[in-house]
């Protein structure tokens, strides 16, 4: 059928780990654009979801990184981390092992992404489905850009990613709906956690709902470590829903909530 | 004898339940196999997290170790700040701590 649906959110564990310590005027219209994202996500009746996410070695490390992966599964478990640390229950999450393949294949025309048949998803993955899936509905297949571990893919190939998974979807008879996590600016995990560059979260989200697509490859890796910390490398996966989607973008919520460490963002993008 | 093995320790202690189980009953045994220098076998046995976090050990690996042993995050980002007081500024990899020792950003 064809790509359907097209997304981007924050992924912070202290979205639902550190829920109570949030200002509420702040955590809960987030809570709340969270659920219209989900409305919006099911009434595209997908029949799968592909989430690009930019994991935190919960499966991939420097022994052997990929810097683009797939999942090809029959179902995967999550979250790794302590469930009451994340404050997320463990599921088991349904998958789709001859979709992925097919989607692999043609990403792989272009794109040479590594597969995985076995992931188990970290926060990137299950603050998102928590969400957007409270009810372990949807089929799900994992993506990655590694955004963790030096040298990382330039974002140009980040672009192409997105447009192989494009074409990907375009190439099957399924419904797919694509959502990326990532951050925007953060400093996450260190003692600068909660620091956020909202200028910055600003002028790139502009580009993103504006489809600049060389407005957002103008970055250099050194200049987002600088203005946007290590947690800046995950633009990636939002460039990649960019070039997947082609539309102008809608942010639905954008705030820095610094004890989610994070300038927390809830978008969607029209499929072109 | 690297950060890439102390990485990997912890790497491999947040996702392998039996290395968990391991680490909590014989922690010297456990971590045997990994190449460590005294000054990181000690980092991790102790644990001093703000000597980790120096060390260059990335913080999507060490706030899972400090979840694991039971540090609270408040506790978390203040051993990280203590550290670099204590033991000088982060010595590689990309979590470099950019407030000063005494600041507080958030969640402290």
């Amino acid at each position: 059928m064809s790509l359907v649906f097209s997304g981007i959110c924050s992924h912070a564990p202290g979205i639902t780990g550190r829920a109570e310590r949030a200002d509420p005027a702040l955590r809960d219209p987030l809570y709340k654009a969270f659920g219209g994202m989900r409305d919006a996500l099911h009434a595209a009746r997908p029949d799968a979801l592909i989430v690009v996410a930019a994991e935190h070695f919960a499966n991939f490390f420097m022994n052997n990184m990929p810097a683009y992966a797939l999942g090809m599964a029959e179902n995967y478990d999550g979250p790794i981390e302590d469930v009451e640390w994340l404050r997320i229950p463990r599921r088991t999450v349904r998958g789709n092992p001859d979709l992925s393949r097919r989607l692999i294949v043609e990403v792989q025309q272009s794109v040479d992404v590594a597969y995985a048949e076995e992931w188990r998803f970290d926060h990137g993955i299950m603050v998102p489905l928590h969400f957007l899936d409270p009810d372990n509905r949807l089929t799900i297949i994992p993506g990655n850009i590694n955004c963790q571990g030096p040298p990382l893919t330039p974002l140009r190939r980040a672009w192409a990613f997105g447009e192989a998974l494009r074409r990907a979807c375009d190439a099957v008879p399924e419904r797919i709906a694509l959502v990326a996590t990532g951050g925007i600016s953060h400093w996450p995990a260190t003692p600068d956690s909660g620091m956020i560059n909202v200028d910055w979260d600003k002028d790139f989200l502009d580009r993103w709902v504006r489809q600049d697509k060389d407005a957002m490859l103008s970055y250099t890796d050194a200049e987002t470590y600088r203005d946007a910390g290590q947690g800046g490398f995950e633009i990636r996966t939002f460039i990649a829903a960019a070039a997947a989607a082609r539309g102008q973008g809608t942010i639905h919520f954008y705030a820095p909530i610094p004890i989610f460490a994070v300038g927390c963002t809830v978008a969607t993008m029209e499929i072109a | 004898m690297s950060l890439y093995q102390i990485s990997k320790l912890l790497f491999q202690l947040n996702r392998d339940e039996a290395l968990k189980r391991a680490f909590k009953s014989a922690p010297q045994d456990a971590i045997a196999p990994f190449e460590l220098s005294e000054e990181e076998r000690r980092a991790v046995l102790e644990p001093d997290i703000g000597l980790l976090y120096v060390l260059g050990v990335n913080g999507q690996i060490l706030m899972h170790f400090a979840a694991f042993c039971g540090i609270e995050w408040s506790d978390y980002l203040q051993r990280m700040r203590d550290g670099v007081k204590r033991h000088g500024p982060v010595r590689a990899g990309i979590y470099a701590m950019l407030s000063g020792v005494d600041e507080k950003v958030a969640g402290s």
